[in-house]
């Protein structure tokens, strides 16, 4: 790791950064949305806060702290130094430079289109260039994840691959062929639109290429979270993993089931046949299984962690618990969150449930509760472990730490209940403003104002956050011990060849996708009349 | 690789393929063949139109079916971006020399006091879209319309190219708009009801709205009426229908006088 400390220090800060602007923004949107608000007047300037927020919190911080995580990873637990340093200082300036690019026209007000990209409708050209250069930026880490790894089984031919870099380099590998369907979508749909060449676009095809991306990419910001699950939590609170196979499979299969279900984000879409969407309900649920799987293993890991330190009982062995470690605490917080989060993805993902709550408050609450709250709270778990083994510093602010975690929870949740309940009471999304002086919707008012109050709690999360890390830079200088990764109960000594690489599980990834999008996708290029006039945002005034 | 034998290794392959394929056959099935054939008054009329049903396929409509049409004429323009785009110096004056028939009412320079719209400095997209439908019947109009009869399509373009060049001047009204209504700054979003920048400028612009300012009261008052009881219907997709439909006679005078009244 020695060698790419600045680098991947790099990555998360700049994560980071961008985290705490977009946090803002957020927050902001919460309030101007409020009863407690007045009509902005102009709701371009909510769109374009949207589209900011958006950008940054699915895009940019996600991939940058699954980037750097996953270098780190390559450093500490296959103990070799990174192969293809400078291609990923490459990769980081491709993110930095992406993310200017893209947030400068955003800002401008020429790209109000949202992250989701929403055609017909047609942004600046810069701001689709900038998310391909993060994206492209992004494919170089894929690359050099499965190079790093090829490298190792190289030196260390038969030996298991440490369960981090096996679970990281899967998230690389789901993301490299996840981030395909957007690609095609901006390539050969929207920039030629944006660049003035073509004056109609597919719509409909946009947004079946962009659903192949939208699932899976939810479990690309999930990997790091899961990865800390299984490899950091066990070591850091004390225990060992339940199973280091348990995990091995959880990953492969969210690398096969998780990639081929975005159709269920397009239930509504009449371009879509029913068939298709049924087929896509069924692979959504299956992606539960490996989800139950961890939250088996890894409850069962803290478990034996509480009965090492001296639990006993059927529930007595909770209060064994370290709870003052912030990982502790972040686990548990994230498990409660997975928890509520997955029971409203089960409603999602049900073809017929699904009409109850699409297009409804019901769906950002969702996404905020997994993402925001389960996923990220994660990632501040991910950032307190590994800061002193990159700066060399101290990172002793544990209080803050606790308070820091203990807000962002009460703050998500706090935010994201009474946004689903608005969401069941019929309340639409992507609206920027709302009448709720109308008896229709004023009941749902006072909802809106407690997801304020949380929004506030989370920004107040949100600077301890960064609190914690500035401090952590200017502590005293440590030598921290060499880092390690959870064990496992039984370590694996050898492994099935499938447990142990990824072709078999890439090879059905791509088959499964073939099935499930390729007629779909064949038939709307096939089919003719589905263009529509191109809709320019912020062309004229 | 691994410490697994050839045999061993040989398990996975083939079981995690076979899984795969059964989980896919046995959802394709209840998707693409049962769930259609039991969907009560379902249309289907076989396993393999029920396959072809679920998978998407789009069937023409039924030969025979009588299709409605309205019973008015509708607009016949095709609005697409860059539509009349960069207009040459001969069309705009081609244009000016075409627009000395319509001085009486509009003005000299597109302004005028006669309660008609000014024309100077307004979107040629609208002008243009209007011009045709005065043509050919979709707007009605004893007074436009024999005014274009002879038009032909390029006069109709330059005509859009010399009114879009006039400098837009500062209207004949000397009040200031105030505040402007709640109609008009926020629509009212329960009755579908857009603000009216979200089409007319300010917010952003759509491709045939006309900017409004400084229009007359009267007209614009008498346009959006004109709109909510149907006499007027040449606009897209029946947006303006729908909007004025939905306002109150209050509604639509306050939204006509702070337009008139603001530059």
């Amino acid at each position: 790791m020695s060698n790419s400390r600045a680098l991947i220090l790099a990555h998360f800060w700049l994560g980071f950064i961008g985290f705490g602007a977009a946090l803002l923004l957020g927050a902001w949107q919460m309030f101007a949305r409020s009863p407690m608000h007045a009509w902005l007047g102009d709701p371009e300037l909510y769109y374009r806060s949207v589209t900011a927020h958006g950008t940054t919190m699915a895009y940019v911080l996600p991939t940058l702290v699954a980037m750097g995580f996953g270098y780190f990873i390559v450093g500490s637990a296959l103990q070799q130094p990174l192969a293809g340093r400078h291609w990923a200082w490459a990769g980081f300036a491709l993110v930095l430079i992406g993310t200017i690019t893209a947030v400068v026209p955003v800002a401008l007000g020429r790209a109000s289109v949202l992250y989701t990209f929403y055609p017909p409708m047609i942004g600046n050209a810069f701001y689709y260039i900038g998310v391909v250069l993060v994206v492209v930026g992004s494919w170089i880490w894929v690359a050099l994840m499965a190079v790093n790894l090829r490298l190792w089984k190289r030196q260390n031919p038969g030996a298991p691959v440490p369960l981090a870099m096996f679970a990281i380099t899967a998230g690389a590998l789901l993301w490299g062929w996840t981030s395909v369907g957007a690609a095609l979508e901006l390539l050969f749909q929207i920039l030629p639109a944006a660049l003035g060449l073509t004056s109609t676009i597919n719509a409909g095809l946009a947004r079946v290429f962009f659903s192949w991306t939208l699932h899976a990419i939810v479990y690309f910001w999930l990997i790091p979270a899961y990865t800390a699950y299984y490899t950091i939590i066990p070591r850091a609170i004390g225990g060992r993993l339940f199973s280091d196979q348990m995990g091995r499979l959880s990953f492969v299969m969210f690398l096969v089931v998780s990639m081929p279900i975005g159709i269920h984000h397009v239930f509504e879409d009449p371009q879509v046949g029913a068939g298709f969407k049924f087929l896509h309900s069924v692979f959504t649920a299956l992606v539960t299984l490996p989800t139950f799987l961890t939250v088996f293993t890894i409850s069962a890991s803290v478990a034996i962690a509480a009965r090492l330190r001296g639990g006993t009982g059927m529930f007595r062995w909770l209060g064994a618990l370290p709870w003052r470690n912030p990982l502790m605490l972040a686990v548990a917080f994230s498990f409660i969150m997975l928890g509520f989060g997955g029971a409203g993805g089960l409603i999602n993902m049900s073809y017929q449930l699904n009409t109850t709550i699409h297009n409804t408050q019901w769906v950002t609450g969702h996404f905020h509760l997994i993402f925001g709250g389960a996923i990220v709270i994660m990632y501040f778990a991910i950032a307190y472990d590994v800061w002193p083994h990159l700066t060399g510093r101290a990172l002793d602010s544990f209080g803050l730490m606790r308070a820091q975690l203990w807000t962002w929870f009460i703050g998500m949740i706090v935010t994201t209940f009474p946004w689903h309940y608005v969401g069941i009471l019929g309340m639409p999304r992507r609206m920027a403003f709302y009448d709720y002086t109308d008896p229709q919707i004023a009941p749902e008012a006072p909802f809106v104002d407690l997801s304020v109050v949380g929004a506030l709690i989370l920004v107040v999360s949100g600077i301890l956050f960064l609190t914690v890390l500035v401090r952590g830079q200017f502590a005293p200088r440590v030598a921290p011990a060499a880092y390690r990764f959870s064990v496992a109960l039984h370590a694996p000594r050898s492994l099935p060849a499938a447990l142990n690489g990824l072709g078999l599980w890439l090879a059905l990834m791509i088959g499964l996708t073939v099935v499930n999008y390729g007629f779909p996708i064949v038939h709307l290029i096939a089919a003719r009349g589905g263009a529509v006039p191109a809709v320019i945002i912020g062309a004229i005034r | 690789m691994s410490g697994g034998s050839p045999a061993r290794r040989d398990r996975w392959t083939p079981a995690s393929a076979t899984v795969l394929a059964a989980l896919v056959i046995v959802a394709a099935a209840a998707g693409f063949v049962w769930l259609p054939l039991i969907q009560p008054g379902a249309a289907v009329t076989g396993v393999w139109n029920a396959i072809c049903t679920a998978a998407g396929l789009i069937y023409a409509a039924p030969a025979n079916q009588p299709v409605i049409q309205p019973s008015y004429p509708v607009t016949q323009v095709e609005l697409a971006p860059g539509l009349l785009g960069g207009a040459s110096a001969e069309s705009i004056g081609r244009g000016a020399t075409l627009a000395l028939r319509c001085t009486m009412c509009h003005g000299a320079r597109g302004l005028s006091p006669a309660d008609t719209p000014n024309l100077a400095g307004e979107y040629p997209i609208a002008i243009y879209k209007e011009l045709r439908d005065f043509q050919s019947g979709a707007r009605p109009s004893a007074v436009m319309q024999p005014l274009v009869a002879g038009l032909s399509d390029q006069d109709m373009r330059d005509l859009a190219a010399y009114y879009a060049y006039l400098p837009r001047l500062p209207p004949y009204h000397p009040v200031s708009a105030g505040a402007p209504p709640e109609i008009v700054l926020s629509g009212a979003p329960m009755r579908n009801i857009a603000p009216c920048g979200a089409c007319h400028g300010e917010l952003a612009h759509k491709a045939a709205a006309p900017w409004l300012e400084g229009e007359p009261e009267s007209y614009l008052a008498g346009q959006l009426r004109a709109f909510a009881t149907g006499t007027r219907h040449n606009d897209i997709e029946e947006q303006m229908q729908n909007v004025a439909r939905q306002m109150t006679p209050a509604e639509i005078q306050a939204a006509a006088a702070y337009y008139a009244n603001r530059e």
